[in-house]
């Protein structure tokens, strides 16, 4: 059995926090970069090179590409022959955050209760998803996620009547309504079936694949580009200034669901699309 | 398209001569207000008390900058969703409030005050808060220290640049620039 120290996950957990905020992947900035050839707006292309500019300039100066540095969201596979010490995991993550956002001169972006609001003022708690896996490693995802984005998303119980059709409509209803809110150039994150809070997770761990990474089932692939072209055909644009991207990718995570059901869930993500990842 | 150099906060009559889709580069002095700062604004009106700073031809740039590290002016400074500042933002028109910084949508209650109290609703481009950032060359804390990111902050901007979406006149940039792209 694999022994792996609460500190260890503290400083990974830290490390990445600012690396995402820092440093945008390089599917991201490769899909700026072909969307500069392929934008049919001026004013669109110009907009993604600043978006460019912008990415490099935080690199380069170790500041955060976007004031809002979100919500650190980690999904964490847990391999099952693997034991954590000094600790909970759920503490070590927490404390990571605490550690990357005051050491990057991140901004703390929690409050402590919905309705009487006060800052935590550590962008704490995060929020956490664990999956128990085989093997013997730690395996953890982060996204910090930008609240404009989050905002506009939503989710809808769909019955099966509506069919495919139905599922598509909703999608292109969240993305035409956010229009320039959810920051565009989008990455739209999709889940469809599940039940009333799977198909929203489904759609959030959509947006931890690679940009331009197509789903390994071909039937999914062809869907993730269908939608990806419609969408593109809403006149939207980069920032809402109209062109031709909307988005720089789509995804789609599908699950069974109950014979009565047919739920479908739309995770936007802003173009700052800050995933990072580390192993023990 | 030509840039328009003006100066902020904007001298009487300025803001209306804005019109939508104009890209326009501020000098000057702004201030900063989020959905907190906001609130308590609108809390203080109706109490019938001062603001805590004089809107009089004044600019709200809607920003909750990341802190600035030791060496910096501010850290990163983009435009948040302007959507969540409509329902407070009738008022601070009414109260000398001539031009908002932010991005996205506006409400019709918002679009009409523009209109009534001539004055301009501008965006920036969101998530370019690194590179906006350098066009910030100086920042106060000014009321609200409390709040954090969500304090109100005096900034000194050059050539900080913006397009105008809604004007005094009542066009709309992002209905006019969608509709010409859109292929459904």
């Amino acid at each position: 059995m694999k022994v792996i120290q609460y500190t260890e996950i503290v400083d990974e957990v830290s490390r990445i926090c600012q690396e995402a905020n820092f440093d945008l992947g390089e599917d991201v900035v490769n899909a700026f970069k072909e969307s500069v050839k392929t934008e049919t707006s001026e004013a669109g292309k110009s907009i993604l090179n600043q978006l460019i500019e912008n990415a490099d300039i935080a690199t380069s100066n170790r500041v955060p590409m976007c004031q809002d540095t979100g919500v650190s969201v980690f999904i964490v596979r847990l391999g099952q022959d693997c034991h954590i010490t000094g600790g909970k995991l759920e503490d070590a993550i927490n404390e990571g955050v605490r550690k990357g956002y005051d050491e990057g001169y991140l901004r703390y972006s929690i409050v402590d209760d919905p309705i009487t609001r006060s800052n935590t003022g550590d962008n704490t708690p995060a929020v956490i998803h664990i999956e128990l896996v085989e093997g013997d490693a730690l395996d953890v995802q982060m996204s910090a996620k930008g609240g404009g984005a989050e905002n506009m998303s939503a989710m809808k119980m769909l019955t099966p009547s509506a069919g495919l059709e139905g599922v598509k409509d909703f999608i292109m209803k969240t993305v035409r309504e956010a229009g320039p809110n959810a920051c565009p150039p989008l990455v739209v994150g999709i889940g469809i079936g599940g039940n009333f809070e799977v198909a929203p997770y489904l759609a959030k761990k959509s947006l931890f694949r690679p940009v331009g990474e197509r789903h390994p089932d071909e039937g999914i692939a062809a869907l993730e580009m269908e939608l990806h072209e419609s969408v593109n055909q809403l006149g939207i644009g980069p920032q809402g200034l109209g062109g031709n991207t909307t988005a720089l990718d789509i995804k789609v995570e599908t699950a069974p669901c109950h014979i009565a059901a047919l739920p479908v869930a739309v995770n936007l993500n802003c173009h700052a699309s800050r995933h990072k990842h580390f192993v023990i | 398209m030509s840039e328009i150099r003006i100066k902020v906060p904007f001298e009487p009559g300025a803001a209306e001569k804005l019109k939508s889709g104009d890209t326009v580069l501020l000098s000057g002095t702004i201030y900063t207000a989020r959905d907190a700062a906001h609130k308590r604004m609108a809390e203080a009106l109706e109490r019938g008390e001062d603001l805590p700073v004089d809107l009089t031809g004044q600019v709200i740039y809607y920003v909750g900058p990341t802190p600035a590290k030791p060496d910096e002016v501010i850290g990163s400074a983009g435009p948040t969703t302007s959507s969540r500042m409509d329902a407070y933002t009738p008022a601070l028109l009414a109260h000398g409030l001539k031009g908002m910084i932010g991005k996205g949508y506006r409400s019709r209650e918002v679009t009409d005050a523009i209109q009534e109290n001539k004055a301009v609703y501008m965006v920036a481009i969101g998530g370019t808060g690194a590179l906006l950032a350098r066009k910030i060359t100086a920042s106060k804390l000014v009321a609200y220290e409390d709040l954090g990111t969500e304090a109100i902050r005096r900034l000194e901007v050059e050539d900080f640049p913006c397009i105008v979406i809604n004007d005094s006149a009542g066009n709309d940039f992002y209905e006019s620039s969608q509709q010409s792209f859109a292929n459904d």
